[in-house]
């Protein structure tokens, strides 16, 4: 069965998308990488190392982008200029790369995302030709609009970045899902196999992760758990789950036929 | 004169340098890089072109791992 996520017009088999910071090395990045299937791999835009030793191994390295879809992101930018501003540079980067990830901070503690930078941003990018995947908070009207204004998927947290909190309100996820053209998939809060396999089941299009895989005790494993329980969780989506019964059971097992008492 | 590179303040001694003379100046060859010159956005295809100027600031960045 074909059931490829498509964004912007590409095709991918892959419904998990991951990040790659926070690992121990570039051979423990690549390792977890490999064994969740991801295709699509955020980046971070950073000023460069002046001085670093000139043999000294890049992420690029590790993830040659003629393998990898790459995802550059806005993270750490608190104002819709300054995320314009990195994406110009990312795009520059990667020779005219258009898709992107679109996150416009709030605060530090919290990392929650500021809808109405983030809304003024994506208005701009989408103008100046981006794909752009929108990193939002689960507020179903700002979610409609993002799409509106043109962004090739909407990006709802589940709960905090890297808080591993899982999704605190399935509720606005599934309206979001059900209002949305675009595909909408889980940025954010997922912090082991259950919430992602809870993510797809709702009818997410993909999760996009990072803490779970990176700060696992064993990443490559868990990142093999992530694969597998996205997958499940589609697989449980499209077969239609069965309807909840309240208050009432309802038997396996056939009632006739058994045996009474002699 | 005087750039400054990633907040950084970097003496140059020669008043004719470009923009692919300063990449091998900061061993960078081979890197791949984005560079925004006082706000704008450099191409790539304009690194040999391009002069810096005394008070330039200049951004040099690349991919790194995030989320």
């Amino acid at each position: 069965m074909n059931d490829d996520l498509i964004i912007a017009g590409k095709n991918y088999s892959s419904r998990l998308l991951v990040g790659t910071g926070k690992y121990k090395d570039f051979s423990e990045t690549r390792a977890a990488i490999d064994a969740s299937g991801a295709q699509i791999v955020t980046v971070a835009i950073r000023r460069t190392n002046i001085g670093q030793h000139a043999g000294e191994p890049s992420l690029l390295d590790c993830l040659p982008p003629e393998e990898f879809t790459y995802l550059p992101n806005t993270a750490g930018c608190y104002s819709a200029d300054d995320a314009v501003r990195t994406l110009r540079l990312a795009r520059e980067l990667l020779d005219g790369h258009k898709l992107v990830k679109l996150e416009v901070l709030g605060d530090p503690k919290t990392l929650y995302p500021n809808v109405i930078e983030t809304i003024a941003a994506a208005k701009t990018l989408v103008k100046d030709g981006f794909d752009v995947m929108v990193y939002t908070s689960d507020d179903p009207i700002i979610a409609k609009q993002l799409e509106e204004i043109g962004c090739c998927a909407v990006m709802p947290l589940a709960s905090l970045i890297g808080s591993g909190m899982g999704i605190l309100n399935p509720w606005n996820l599934e309206i979001i899902i059900e209002n949305a053209k675009v595909p909408v998939l889980v940025d954010a809060g997922v912090g082991t196999a259950s919430d992602a396999a809870i993510a797809m089941e709702l009818g997410c299009a993909g999760i996009l992760m990072n803490t779970a895989i990176a700060v696992a005790k064993n990443p490559v494993l868990m990142a093999s758990a992530m694969k597998k329980a996205v997958e499940a969780g589609r697989e449980a989506f499209l077969a239609g789950r069965m309807p909840k019964k309240l208050y009432s059971a309802s038997p396996s097992s056939p009632v006739a036929g058994l045996i009474t008492a002699a | 004169m005087q750039i400054f590179i990633n907040g950084n303040i970097k003496q140059l001694y020669s008043d004719n340098v470009t923009i692919t003379a300063l990449v091998v100046t900061l061993n960078l060859t081979g890197k791949r890089l984005a560079i925004e010159r006082n706000g704008e956005i450099v191409p790539r295809s304009q690194f040999d072109v391009v002069m810096l100027s005394d008070g330039d600031k200049l951004e040099i960045v690349g991919a790194v791992g995030g989320g």
